[in-house]
């Protein structure tokens, strides 16, 4: 029997190694955006509904933290995390959102059928906000601090192993 | 009701698929008094090729009907969409794809117990045994973590949509194509195995696998062919290949395929090269499984990675290790009692081919290292990408002597031969290559490798021929045309290859309308730009003037494109196609004063890429009928002889 013939088994094993080493590191290929750490863009934007306001980067220096939440009606994860939104509310976080390309009326409809955890959501038509606060897709949620200043950035829909992390970063903030 | 019938079928086919291992297995192992119980695996094989095929059509029929409770459904197409592309919506992802991919491996398991009657019948047990064994594990995959008919537990509103790059009628067909491909080799997969186990590496062997890695490679050739294509005018970089993981993925289960081609070839005609023979029809798939592997695990970043899920690519890493493991075990106890075969000169057929196989393996490791040296640096927290830099001088080492070999090796005779009785043709080679060196040399400054390129290709196309040479035309077997077009279709892809990388010229200009730019002999002219709108996107698209050498303009419609379900943006390049190369015009944003950008390419010849790569395909189909064809014969004479003995006793 000749050791060669064992020589691209032993290869394999390298790469078999190599791989299930890969695969078991967290994995961090998030995007994220450069504009952690500075002040949201300036932008107003008109309500999505009408039963709620629009939303201002103006509104953003009250001293408030909060949860600045990008999302639309026509996107399936966004049904996932609704429920933890509603949590996130509970825990006395207050959320504002952002619609991006979608439609009053199916703004409407998707929060009568999956709840309404937003004090205020603006309809984001050309994704002037989500390309100004360097979000790449939806659902994302931000922590704005009281001046108006992005610190965090949750990519992805929230799961309920996020909501107390969110909690807390808000509490850091004093909110 | 739909979803579900196609999940039974599924489950149904993953039972016969563990049948049809355990009968197979039993088979082997009980040998002459095995009968009864291997009747069973050839229908077994059947049927399941026909479960899984029931069960793909059921998901087609949930994408077509556009069924929003099944997940896959919901999260990968729309209402909105045309027909064709809600089709395609099936498997244009991860699921859907690992479903096609088991039908098609069913589909090839059940046709080889239909019709393979050429090998001994314990090796074809053992075959069909291995190919049940591989399906079982992506029926596992599919049905334990990738279920494709899951419901939503409340109907969606509306579906996601598809990825809008991926919404073009040259994907919709692109990835089946390369799956028959890459599933085309778990049947060599399977024959190696099946001979590993039984110990029987024959020419008859050789011939029965043959077809089945010609087919393989003849849809791997077209795929390829065609996703460089769909690369080149979809996504609007104006370039043919990227080096891309995912490309990569596809080229070398292609170079594993062309080295086993060649080898089966020898092992077929002169019994040699057996192991050889072997350990490639174990890489052949391999490399298809561990491309797959490395685009589905997320753990290489690439520009089209589908969907990542580091439990999917455990789930897969674990197939990868039972079979391909697996086969190399069997390989490295069993391999040396398969003796090596007839011996053969240096200078004959069989030593052209073996320098070949050589050479093809060395690109692949080359292609293989590139590809996994990311992975490598990073296990040291290092980031690196390895680009065109390093793969096209270091591919070019092992491809251009190859290609060398390629020209003489067909002029060669099998066993032993001298280069002094070729020494004419040889001659005529050299003179080629060097009137093309000096010819190209002096019409440009050229790159060495391009320059190298070009000379060759025009010495390739020549001898590619050459085999025809004192040949009846009419009586030559259809394989050596197969073999002389493909040779031919190689010189002519790569002719386009080093004409587009040596004399393409690019230009990156702002006009306004009505205003005019050129490049290289074409003069391009804005004649307006206007928004458009399609079925789910609109678009801005730009009309230009391009006329050719003060020729007659054509009107060219370049776009950039928004898609609404999801939001993104895509450009739309148009194409102005000559016998002589092709204008690539991009059109960019608006740079505020009024002037829009423009990207333009003149390249010179550049079709001649894709026209070689479906050269070579069709030169493999050629093959493949020819030796079907070929083998139909020789079964009619066979059962002449035995009526006629038959006869001869009555």
């Amino acid at each position: 029997m000749s050791w060669r013939l064992w020589v691209p088994l032993l290869l394999f094993a390298g790469f078999l190694g190599l791989a299930g080493y890969q695969l078991s590191r967290p994995r961090n290929d998030f995007v994220e955006s450069r504009m952690i750490g500075e002040k949201l863009p300036f932008f107003e934007l008109r309500p999505a509904t009408s039963d709620l306001p629009g939303v201002a980067s103006a509104q953003f220096a009250d001293g408030k933290p909060r949860l600045l939440n990008i999302w639309a009606s026509w996107c399936l994860p966004c049904i996932a995390e609704a429920p933890q939104l509603e949590r996130l509310r509970e825990a006395g976080a207050e959320i504002v959102g952002v619609a991006i390309r979608d439609r009053p009326e199916d703004v409407a409809r998707f929060l009568e059928r999956h709840g309404n955890p937003y004090t205020a959501i603006g309809l984001d038509d050309l994704s002037e906000v989500q390309l100004g606060i360097g979000s790449s897709g939806v659902p994302e949620t931000f922590v704005i601090d009281g001046q108006g200043r992005i610190v965090y950035q949750h990519i992805g829909d929230i799961r309920a192993k996020d909501v107390p992390i969110l909690v807390e970063k808000l509490g850091k903030l004093g909110g | 009701m739909i979803a579900e019938l196609g999940l039974a079928a599924l489950w149904l086919a993953a039972a016969l698929a563990a049948l049809q291992l355990l009968t197979g297995a039993l088979a082997v192992r009980a040998g002459e008094d095995g009968a009864e119980i291997a009747a069973l695996t050839r229908p077994a094989a059947v049927l399941q090729g026909v479960l899984a095929g029931f069960a793909f059509a059921m998901l087609l029929w949930v994408f077509a009907v556009t069924d929003l409770s099944v997940k896959l459904v919901a999260s990968n197409s729309h209402s909105m969409k045309p027909l064709i592309y809600k089709l395609s919506g099936a498997w244009g992802n991860h699921e859907g794809s690992m479903l096609l991919w088991v039908t098609v491996m069913a589909l090839a398991g059940g046709l080889i117990a239909l019709i393979e009657r050429r090998l001994p019948e314990r090796t074809m047990q053992a075959t069909l045994s291995a190919q049940g064994f591989v399906a079982l594990g992506f029926y596992a995959f599919l049905l334990l973590s990738s279920n494709p008919f899951e419901r939503l537990p409340v109907p969606a509103v509306e579906g996601l949509g598809l990825n809008p790059l991926l919404q073009d009628i040259g994907l919709a067909f692109h990835p089946p194509t390369l799956y028959f491909g890459y599933v085309g080799l778990s049947i060599a997969f399977s024959f190696a195995v099946g001979a590993l186990v039984t110990r029987q590496v024959t020419p008859d062997f050789a011939s029965a696998m043959r077809p089945w890695v010609l087919g393989a490679w003849v849809f791997l050739t077209l795929g390829i062919t065609a996703g460089s294509y769909w690369a080149y005018y979809e996504l609007g970089w104006g370039g043919w290949w990227f080096w891309d993981p995912v490309e990569n993925a596809s080229l070398m289960p292609w170079l594993a395929a062309t080295a086993l081609l060649h080898s089966a070839s020898v092992l077929a005609a002169r019994d040699a090269l057996r192991a050889w023979t072997i350990m490639l029809g174990v890489v052949a798939f391999s490399m298809s499984m561990v491309g797959t592997f490395l685009v589905r695990s997320g753990i290489l970043t690439s520009v089209h990675a589908f969907a990542v899920d580091p439990e999917r690519g455990t789930f897969i890493l674990f197939l990868l290790m039972l079979y391909i493991g697996g086969a190399l075990l069997l390989f490295a106890l069993r391999a040396g009692t398969v003796t090596e075969g007839t011996r053969f000169a240096v200078a004959s057929r069989e030593g052209a081919l073996v320098f070949n196989n050589v050479m093809l393996s060395a690109t692949l490791a080359i292609v293989l290292l590139g590809t996994l040296y990311p992975l490598l640096t990073e296990a040291f927290d290092v980031r690196v990408s390895v680009g065109p830099p390093y793969f096209n001088p270091v591919g070019a080492i092992f491809v251009i002597p190859m290609l060398l070999v390629m020209a003489v090796g067909p002029l060669l005779r099998w066993r032993q031969d001298g280069f002094g009785r070729i020494s004419r043709e040889l001659a005529l080679i050299g003179a080629l290559i060097l009137a093309g060196l000096i010819l190209f040399a002096l019409i440009g400054e050229i790159d060495l490798l391009p320059l190298l390129g070009l000379a060759l290709s025009g010495a390739l196309a020549v001898t590619s021929f050459l085999p025809l040479k004192g040949r009846k035309l009419r009586r030559t077997p259809i394989a050596i045309w197969g073999m002389v077009v493909a040779h031919f279709g190689i010189a002519v892809a790569l002719f386009g290859m080093a004409s587009e990388s040596a004399f393409s010229q690019e230009r990156l200009a702002a006009v306004r309308i009505g205003e005019e730019t050129q490049v290289g002999p074409w003069t391009i002219t804005l004649a307006g730009v206007a928004p458009v709108a399609g079925p789910n996107w609109t678009a801005i698209e730009g009309r230009i003037a391009a006329s050719y050498d003060g020729g007659e303009p054509r009107i060219l419609r370049p776009q950039a494109r928004n898609f609404w379900a999801p939001p993104q943006e895509t450009t739309e390049s148009e194409l102005a196609t000559r016998w002589n190369g092709q204008l690539y015009a991009v059109i960019g944003n608006e740079s505020g004063d009024g002037r829009w950008q423009l990207r333009l390419w003149w390249k010179p010849f550049v079709t001649l890429i894709w026209y070689g790569g479906v050269l070579v395909a069709l030169g493999g189909v050629l093959a493949l009928v020819g030796r079907v064809l070929g083998d139909i014969r020789r079964r009619a004479f066979r059962r002449r002889l035995a009526d006629r003995r038959a006869e001869g006793l009555a």
